[in-house]
């Protein structure tokens, strides 16, 4: 919400939301773009995985990596986002919904890993506790 | 196959025994009901109002009409939610020297747990959700929201939710676990029974429509506003709505998700949150938190918008710092995502966790704070009158404040590990919930009431009930944060020390001060029904109004706006007074509206009887519920024409019966 | 509206022409938005699969069931099915019929291929005693990896309703924004599935 405010100018903002905006639909180049790359960003990863010719640590980013800009590509080839649908509030939608997915994980996965090395039954030490 | 074998399929584990017909208190309750159910449905027939009642409420699509069926559902359930109460109150002054009171065990754990999932899920989300379904349209000068067949079926989603709830008090049994139902007690292991399966599909129907009603309001916020209304020219009303149900949007599905999740360990096995097999039940208290967090600003947030409206019509005052008051309101929405493990200090995550989650706490307390100086400051050097919102404002800033001040106490890791699940955690809670939302909601509607039903409500009933809340609130509960400093435990049925009892009922006449005051209530809403004819206001701005709500009749026509108001400034309404506006006397043109449907309550009666023979193992009856569900919405589907046009004829009657009511009102 | 703001009078308080909200204008942001409710549903079952993902309760884990030619065979067929989505939506953009309901028709064939090999996967799974019940990890994958399975069955029975609402009714502005509509629930399915494949089976062979 705070994004909007610093970013559109009170005149082009106040009668915006009432026309209809075109929506972007794509052309069969944009598609196609979208799928060969979507192709080499899933088959690299299952090869990788499959064959083990890379490290774990260095497959496993990789993987996570290519995961991510597979995203990136299905969100701009597939869904069309860009910044100025509905007046830019697609946008801020997403950027929201990010924003609370990554919290609610990381916080998640950070506060269980505490929990679970405090208190679930395991025979450790108490020197361990405490982190 | 014989009649062994045959029941079991057609009932599932529904069987006489799930009415508590050896429950002295529940068979009164039961008669009392059904008596009055049966009175009021028989005066129905006998008046031939179910025809009037299906076209012009139940599949009204209006949401005025929505809004006010929120606000009754809510207020029906508030009784409910109160009697709980009440029944605690009592069994907690009695318990003490050898008493077991004259609640059991089995019974008082369904009262405590049913308390608070009524009052949060069924009295302060509808009454919340009703008043911004209400306002916010009116305030944009939009004509209804973005979607309203769906407004109809999120109502009618909730109201199914709350019906699930009070079966359960007549057939069966609720759950025993607290209102959040923590694994592993609320696991098929420890609780067999149908009870936290009423809990959780009550729950699931329930918030299907909160969720929905959520993304209804952001997008009419977003794309209904009447032309000029630039974002920073909403009113702050509108603005806390907005990231109110922001907050819903991303929040209720992680609910939905975790009680899926307890849905699965129940009815399927799974191990989510079993003790066993790799389950982990911290994981579920820790999901649900994350939820659970957001909702109280849910909550709380609506309330904080109705305050600033009625700090500044009744100090005549602009808003002080509304700039800030969106920062804030945008700051607290945010923040409301990174303080929920303050919820479960004490699990143990240790010191590293706890000290993050105990200085976010702290830090969301102080957007918080500059709204409360803002409102001092609209106040202060205004011409204040103490009509009963502002009064209700002025004992919210006394009453929420301290309460708050008590959660920045407990926001202290080392202080909460002396206070968790003691009676000073449950003061707190009630502190800001009564002192903020609850308070807020009484002002609301007291500021409003005239609006949607063209007359005031009688003043001094309302005096009295104020009178009696306000102090019932601090003599019922001052003592529990004694209590709870002195080491008492909440949920506590029967108590060892004698010493605690003079302090339980104090609380308890707190209780029955409070009673007095909701009756009040209740005597206000009648008394102004019959004498509303020397309540009535013809002008529809009774209070001197600032934002645009106030410049529609009362009630409003079913299309608000004749025409559509165009906005220079934030309190449009006042900023057109001061201009000299003249309302258009010509040039009416017809209105495009959405017709009425069926199509919301028949799907949510279809949801309802899923969700009772989910609970009751009726496998058959769950099936064909379900795809009954999915057949009328996909048949709803096939129906295109959803709207009709108000002729130009009667949009110009009723504007000239209006222009007609304001000149006698001038005369 | 075509008015600017600068220019109306202050004390002019309506405009000219009513102003006038088209039909279902709000209609792709509300989609988007239970979109962003959904995303949040999945995210709070990736968790779950995250905190819970290595409690194989001395049960069988990754190494020992993900088949993941099967899963690449699973991958192609979505990913397939949302370029043939794709094309659905730019003949539709050419007002044509037919094609629209051919590329349609195609999608749903590639979304019921999905389902199959992932219905004839979890059997499969199931019969070798790795049942949702063996372990928090089984339960999260099987919830996690069948809740988007739900999402595609769903996706498809709406996909066959609006083939025969286009046939009923042509491509009218109503039966566009439902297209459109699905195209957003379809593709991010697939977007889903990408998260699904990396951090269940990919990740899951690694650990």
């Amino acid at each position: 919400m705070s994004a909007d405010k610093n970013d559109h100018s009170p005149e082009s903002h106040e009668t915006d939301h009432l026309g209809h905006e075109g929506h972007n639909h794509g052309s069969f180049k944009s598609y196609m773009i979208g799928f060969v790359l979507s192709v080499i960003l899933t088959a690299i990863p299952f090869a990788l995985v499959m064959t083990g010719v890379l490290p774990t640590q260095a497959t496993a980013l990789i993987v996570m990596g290519f995961a991510v800009v597979q995203i990136v590509v299905h969100m701009i080839y597939f869904l069309h986002m860009n910044s100025k649908s509905e007046g830019g509030w697609i946008m801020l939608a997403l950027i929201f919904t990010i924003i609370v997915v990554v919290i609610a994980l990381s916080g998640s996965l950070w506060v269980m890993y505490h929990l679970n090395t405090n208190m679930m039954p395991m025979t450790h030490d108490m020197a361990q506790m405490g982190g | 196959m014989n009649a062994d074998q045959l029941i079991p399929l057609i009932f599932g584990r529904l069987t006489l025994e799930a009415l508590p017909l050896h429950e002295p208190i529940l068979v009164v309750t039961m008669s009392v009901v059904l008596l009055g159910g049966l009175a009021l449905f028989g005066t129905l027939t006998y008046f031939k109002l179910w025809g009037y009642l299906w076209t012009e409420w139940f599949t009204t699509v209006d949401h005025k009409k929505i809004g006010i069926m929120y606000m009754i559902l809510g207020l029906i359930m508030f009784v409910r939610g109160f009697a709980d109460a009440i029944m605690m109150r009592l069994q907690q002054a009695m318990a003490f020297g050898g008493s077991e009171g004259y609640l059991n065990a089995h019974h008082y754990d369904q009262i405590f747990t049913a308390h608070g999932v009524i009052m949060i899920f069924f009295v302060a989300m509808p009454l919340v959700t009703g008043i911004m379904n209400y306002v916010v349209p009116l305030q944009i000068g939009a004509r209804d929201v973005s979607f309203p067949f769906l407004n109809n079926f999120s109502f009618w989603m909730t109201t199914a939710g709350a019906i699930i709830v009070m079966a359960s008090l007549f057939v069966g049994e609720f759950a025993r676990t607290g209102w959040l139902a923590y694994p592993p007690l609320s696991g098929i292991g420890y609780s067999p029974g149908v009870g936290v399966d009423y809990y959780i599909w009550a729950l699931q129907i329930a918030g299907v429509g909160t969720t929905l009603s959520g993304i209804n309001l952001i997008a009419t916020i977003v794309k209904m506003r009447a032309p000029g209304m630039g974002m920073m020219k909403m009113p702050v009303f509108t603005w806390t709505s907005l990231c109110t149900n922001v907050l819903i949007v991303a929040s209720f599905p992680v609910l939905t998700a975790v009680l899926a999740l307890l849905t699965l360990d129940r009815y399927v096995g799974t191990n989510f949150f079993t003790n066993d097999f790799g389950g982990n039940p911290m994981m579920y208290v820790n999901l649900i938190w994350i939820w659970g967090h957001p909702e109280v600003y849910i909550l709380i947030l609506p309330l904080f918008g109705v305050f600033s409206e009625i700090a500044s019509t009744f100090s005549g005052k602009k808003l002080f710092g509304y700039t800030s008051m969106v920062y804030a309101t945008v700051v607290i929405t945010i923040l409301s995502y990174l303080v929920w493990l303050h919820h479960f200090f004490t699990m143990g995550s240790g010191a590293s966790v706890n000290s993050f989650f105990g200085i976010t706490t702290m830090i969301i307390s102080i957007p918080t704070g500059a709204k409360i100086f803002n409102w001092l400051f609209t106040m202060y050097r205004g011409r204040i009158r103490f009509e009963l919102p502002m009064m209700w404002l002025v004992a919210f800033m006394l009453t929420f404040v301290i309460g708050g001040m008590t959660g920045v106490l407990l926001a202290v890791p080392p202080a909460d590990f002396v206070l968790h699940n003691s009676l000073f955690l449950v003061a707190h809670f009630h502190n800001v919930i009564i002192g903020g939302v609850l308070f807020g909601l009484f002002a609301a509607i007291n500021f409003w009431w005239p609006k949607a039903f063209g007359f005031k409500l009688d003043k001094k009933w309302g005096l009295i009930s104020f009178w009696c809340w306000v102090p019932g609130f601090w003599l019922a509960f001052l003592p529990l944060y004694v209590l709870g400093l002195m080491g008492v435990t909440r949920r506590m049925r029967v108590f060892d020390d004698p010493s605690l009892q003079i302090w339980f009922v104090i609380a308890a006449i707190g209780a029955g001060v409070i009673a007095l005051g909701i009756a009040a209530m209740f005597i206000q809403f009648a008394v102004s029904i019959i004498n509303r004819d020397k309540l009535r206001d013809t002008t529809g701005d009774p209070w001197g109004g600032r934002t645009l709500e106030w410049a529609t009749s009362s009630p409003p026509p079913a299309y608000n706006f004749a025409a559509t108001p165009y906005v220079h400034d934030a309190d449009a309404w006042w900023d057109m007074k001061k201009q000299g506006y003249q309302r258009p006397l010509n040039g009416y043109k017809a209105i495009h509206m959405p017709s009425n449907t069926g199509a919301g309550i028949i799907i949510s009666g279809l949801c309802l009887v899923m969700g009772l023979a989910l609970i009751w193992y009726i496998w058959w009856l769950a099936a064909i519920s379900f795809i009954g569900v999915l057949a009328v919405s996909i048949g709803h589907t096939f129906n295109y024409k959803r709207d009709y046009y108000i002729p130009e004829d009667e949009v110009r009657a009723t504007e000239e019966a209006r222009t007609r009511a304001l000149a006698g009102t001038e005369a | 509206m075509s008015a600017t703001a600068t220019e109306i009078d202050r004390t002019v308080f309506h405009l000219e022409e009513e102003p006038h909200h088209e039909e279902g204008s709000s209609t792709m942001l509300g989609f988007w938005l239970y979109l962003m409710s959904d995303c949040l549903i999945f995210a709070m079952l990736f968790a779950v699969f995250g905190v819970l993902g290595g409690n194989y309760a001395a049960g069988p884990g990754p190494k020992e069931l993900f088949d993941l030619e099967l899963v690449a065979i699973n991958t192609a067929m979505l990913l397939f099915s949302s370029i043939t989505y794709g094309f659905a939506m730019l003949a539709m953009d050419r007002n044509n019929q037919r094609q629209t309901l051919v590329w349609l028709a195609i999608t749903g064939l590639f979304g019921l291929a999905f389902l199959g090999i992932e219905l004839y996967e979890f059997a499969h799974l199931v019969h070798e005693g790795a049942t949702p019940q063996r372990s928090a990890f089984l339960s999260a994958f099987f919830t996690l990896v069948g809740t988007h399975g739900l999402h595609v069955t769903f996706g498809i029975i709406w996909l066959v309703t609006l083939m025969v609402q286009v046939s009923m009714k042509g491509l009218i502005p109503a039966n566009k924004r439902r297209l459109m509509c699905l195209s957003m629930f379809w593709h991010f399915l697939d977007v889903i599935w990408i998260g699904v494949f990396t951090f269940v089976y990919l990740l899951g062979m690694l650990r």
